[in-house]
């Protein structure tokens, strides 16, 4: 399988701090990348420079072969790029049909578009209506965002990240602040993506994490200081030492 | 054009830096800290001029006078900070502009009914009324007073921020306004203190002002917008920013109107350097403004944040 | 998909009826009084409706529209001045460069957010005033007196009733049009970027042009507000450029009720009768208190604005409008 995600060397201080220590390491099509650590190891930096929110001071990022280091957020998102937020980033003011609308619309080609009324607009309809159906989202399709529970906010994330027809997803713990039940369906939501896109999961939930990903890279102060299958980062004794201490996962 | 004239131009444009710095430090950490914009920060300014001549008129001194327009407007601002603007700290920033809109309108109306709508003079002290002499150029001694003046409260402010533990927590706010409140300071008390000492600030230049400007209804807001450039241009919420884009403000303005028309008379045809000499010199700064933006959208000297 | 029983659909409806028949009521009871103040009205109604686009629906804070208003009406003086008397001229040199003015202040402007974006542009309309100051010939600080209004065929802006039809069509064609946008998938971009800038970008939108054209489209419209200004007035001033001018608009929007197409009509009509009935306020109760009233009318306008802020931030028609859709 080939690489769709390559990054090396990237390195990013923030005046003393280096968040982001060389870190290299690269995410096949199909699978599933997640990167653990504990709080402040640079999870959410890292994925802030995959996305381009942040640029690196040195190393480069190339995704499907081209360098992508230079690109803007749009042009990186359009180029097939998805994210989904920790705190879930979504449009409060407006339905959860719109907010996937509005996604759907970004791929659409420009949006110079003055006098066609996007109620009517089945080219952006269907599309939406497919992503709420696939994160299971559907018969809230006309709820007011501000109005849906948390969980249904994670989802909702998930269908605006699916709708921009992403090859790679850069998903940012999808699972915070979940109950339990949520936290279930959303792993199987995140399994039955599995094989279509390429998926770099920044999760806390461990039980999540080695349910779902192929290869685990473990982050500490900005450094990859291991990348293996579960079974090797469980059995780890450096892993163990530095990060799941006593509440290793069983 | 003379060296004289141009050092006399540039002496003009320090006096009407150092002005615009008094009033920018204000505002600027007002905004720093509350993150709170404050149009009327104009008003106290015009009522410092008030203040100040009713008060010059009255006692016949101008150290009366100038105690008077600054704990006038120190206490006037203290009452409208605890009255009314205190309330809108926390709200978004469309209703602060507006809300200060209405009382620059209130301020304007009340100084009309008091004072009356036309414009009053106010004379230089007696002791200023001369010339001094500098590098054999004859320079108004009044205007020399106020660059002084300026120069001193700039290097009085410069201790306070930096040497104070006062000064410590207004950085510290200016900077992480959390984490202010995290050490147990009283930050209502603090965020007051700031807003009185900046109206007390706009007052005093209100006051020097008086003598060189006329003192009437609506003063206050065209020397508020060259503040909003200044602070923009050196850096929201930066007094280090609000120094040096006064200074830089009066000077392009000062300098440009008065040899910029003559500049290009000497370049282009005669006509068309009438016409439009004038005109570009008006615009100067704020195409300065805008360059400075394009560069650097945070400003000159922008705050350091973390 | 209109909900016939809304707020939203009989107060536009009834308002614009209304509109519609004054210059017939004006005309029956001889108060001609009436179109003028009304075509005032309109005018600022139709420059805040414009910002409104930007403002209430873009989250673009502009305390510099005046500029455009302003823009519009010397473009009415200077050609005039110039003894060009051609209303499709004074009216395509308005919008050319109103378009033009936005398009470079805009593309400053829009880069930046929040409070930078509310100080640079209301220091960019200073600039015009200041600029217009500036032009001696002109008239410099005393504005410009406009001989005769714009030559329009046959549509006659000499008459003070053709006047204020031609207005009124304009708003109603703006609010069409800015209805029309909201809807369509630019205004969907327009809105998003308000409500989430972020997760705009992170979905693959360059916001900035889109600010960039809204503001222009926005500014365009408010300089249309300036032509018609200039025709009303046969003068041109700086004053029209008045920092205070663009804070009016802003509060004929809040007034009305922010982020609703309709808010801004409501909000001019409240604001300007308010102005209208404290300067001529007399109903004798306490003559002194009454001059006062008269005299310093700004003062209650400015205790007026206070309160609206503190305790009715939904607008007149806002309030109406949400009410009833709950």
């Amino acid at each position: 399988m080939n690489a769709i995600l390559e990054v090396k060397g990237m390195l990013k201080r923030f005046g003393g701090l280096t968040a982001t220590d060389h870190v290299s390491f690269d995410v096949k099509h199909g699978e599933v990348h997640a990167i653990i650590g504990p709080n402040g190891a640079g999870k959410t930096t890292l994925i802030s420079q995959l996305a381009g929110e942040l640029r690196p001071d040195e190393g480069d990022i190339s995704f499907e072969g081209r360098n992508i280091s230079a690109a803007t957020v749009p042009q990186r998102a359009l180029g097939g790029l998805g994210r989904s937020y920790q705190i879930s980033q979504v449009f409060r003011e407006f339905t959860a049909l719109e907010n996937v609308m509005l996604a759907v619309q970004a791929h659409a080609g420009h949006s110079f578009s003055f006098i066609k009324q996007v109620a009517q607009d089945a080219a952006l309809l269907a599309p939406a209506m497919e992503a709420l159906r696939q994160t299971g989202l559907e018969p809230r399709a006309h709820a007011v965002v501000s109005s849906m529970a948390h969980g249904e906010h994670r989802q909702l994330e998930l269908a605006m990240t699916l709708a921009c027809k992403p090859r790679l997803l850069l998903l940012d713990e999808p699972m915070a602040g979940m109950s339990q039940k949520e936290s279930e369906e959303m792993i199987g939501l995140i399994r039955s993506l599995k094989g279509r896109y390429g998926i770099i999961l920044v999760e806390h939930d461990m039980d999540a994490v080695f349910a779902l990903a192929d290869r685990i890279s473990v982050l500490v102060y900005g450094r990859i200081i291991v990348t293996g299958t579960p079974e090797e980062i469980r059995t780890n004794q450096a892993v163990r030492d530095a990060y799941l201490g006593e509440e290793g996962p069983a | 054009m003379t060296w004289g004239l141009f050092l006399t131009q540039v002496l003009n444009g320090l006096q009407l830096g150092v002005l615009l710095f008094l009033l920018a430090a204000g505002l600027t950490l007002v905004f720093g800290i509350m993150n709170f914009v404050n149009l009327a920060h104009g008003s106290l300014y015009m009522m410092g001029a008030y203040f100040g001549a009713a008060a010059f008129a009255a006692t016949g001194s101008f150290i009366a006078a100038g105690a008077i327009a600054v704990v006038g407007t120190l206490v006037l601002g203290f009452a409208i900070e605890r009255v009314a603007l205190m309330r809108l700290y926390s709200r978004d920033h469309l209703d602060q502009v507006l809300a200060t809109f209405g009382l620059i309108l209130v301020f304007n109306e009340v100084v009309r009914y008091l004072w009356g709508p036309s414009s009053i003079y106010m004379n230089a002290p007696e002791a200023l009324s001369g010339q001094v002499t500098l590098f054999g150029l004859n320079y108004p001694s009044y205007r020399f007073a106020i660059i002084a003046a300026g120069l001193t409260v700039a290097a009085g402010l410069y201790l306070l921020i930096n040497k104070t533990r006062l000064g410590m927590l207004i950085r510290a706010g200016a900077s992480n306004a959390e984490m202010v409140s995290a050490l147990g300071v009283d930050i209502k008390f603090l965020n007051t203190m700031v807003f009185a000492m900046g109206a007390g600030l706009a007052g005093l230049a209100g006051l020097m002002a008086g003598p060189i400007l006329s003192v009437q209804p609506g003063m206050g807001e065209p020397v508020l917008i060259l503040t909003l450039v200044v602070i923009v241009t050196g850096g929201i919420g930066s007094i280090r920013g609000a120094f040096y884009g006064a200074l830089i403000v009066g000077l392009v303005d000062t300098v440009g109107r008065a040899f910029l028309p003559i500049l290009l008379q000497m370049t282009i045809e005669r006509s068309i350097a009438q016409a439009a000499g004038p005109a570009i010199a008006s615009m100067l700064i704020y195409l300065l403004m805008a360059v400075v933006l394009a560069l650097r959208p945070q400003g000159l000297f922008p705050v350091r944040h973390g | 998909m209109v909900d016939f029983r809304s707020a939203r659909f009989w107060i536009p409806l009834v308002v614009l009826a209304g509109f519609a028949l004054l210059p017939v009521y004006a005309g029956l009871t001889g108060q001609s009084f009436y179109v003028t103040l009304f075509s005032r009205i309109l005018i600022y109604a139709l420059a805040a409706v414009a910002l409104n686009f930007v403002l209430g629906f873009g989250g673009l804070v502009s305390f510099g529209h005046a500029l455009y208003m302003g823009l519009g009406a010397y473009a009415v003086g200077i050609l005039s001045f110039h003894g060009v008397t051609n209303g499709w001229v004074h009216l395509g040199a308005a919008l050319l460069i109103g378009g033009l003015f936005a398009t470079v202040i805009g593309a400053v402007v829009v880069r930046t957010g929040g409070m930078t974006f509310i100080m640079i542009t209301l220091a960019f309309a200073q600039m015009g005033y200041f600029l217009a100051v500036s032009l001696k010939q002109y008239g410099g600080d005393d504005g410009l007196t406009i001989d005769a209004r714009s030559l329009m065929g046959v549509v006659d802006f000499g008459n003070n009733t053709v006047l204020y039809y031609a207005i009124l069509a304009t708003l109603i064609a703006a609010l069409w049009l800015f209805n029309r946008i909201l809807g369509a998938r630019f205004g969907f971009v327009l809105k998003g970027t308000k409500s989430n800038e972020r997760r705009m970008l992170a979905l693959g939108f360059p916001t900035l042009r889109y600010k960039l054209s809204a503001y222009v489209i926005s500014a365009m419209v408010c300089t249309l507000a300036g032509f018609f200004l200039a025709n009303f007035t046969k003068f041109a001033s700086p004053s029209y450029m008045q920092w205070s001018v663009s804070g009016e608009l802003i509060v004929i929007i809040v007034l009305g009720g922010m982020g609703t197409l309709f808010g801004p009509v409501v909000g001019a009509i409240v604001l300007l009768l308010l102005e209208e009935i404290l300067q001529g306020w007399k109903p004798g109760i306490y003559p002194p208190f009454e001059e006062i009233v008269n005299k310093h009318w700004q003062l209650f306008i400015g205790l007026f604005v206070i309160l609206v802020v503190l305790y009715a931030k939904r607008g007149v028609y806002g309030y109406f409008a949400e009410a009833r859709r709950e």
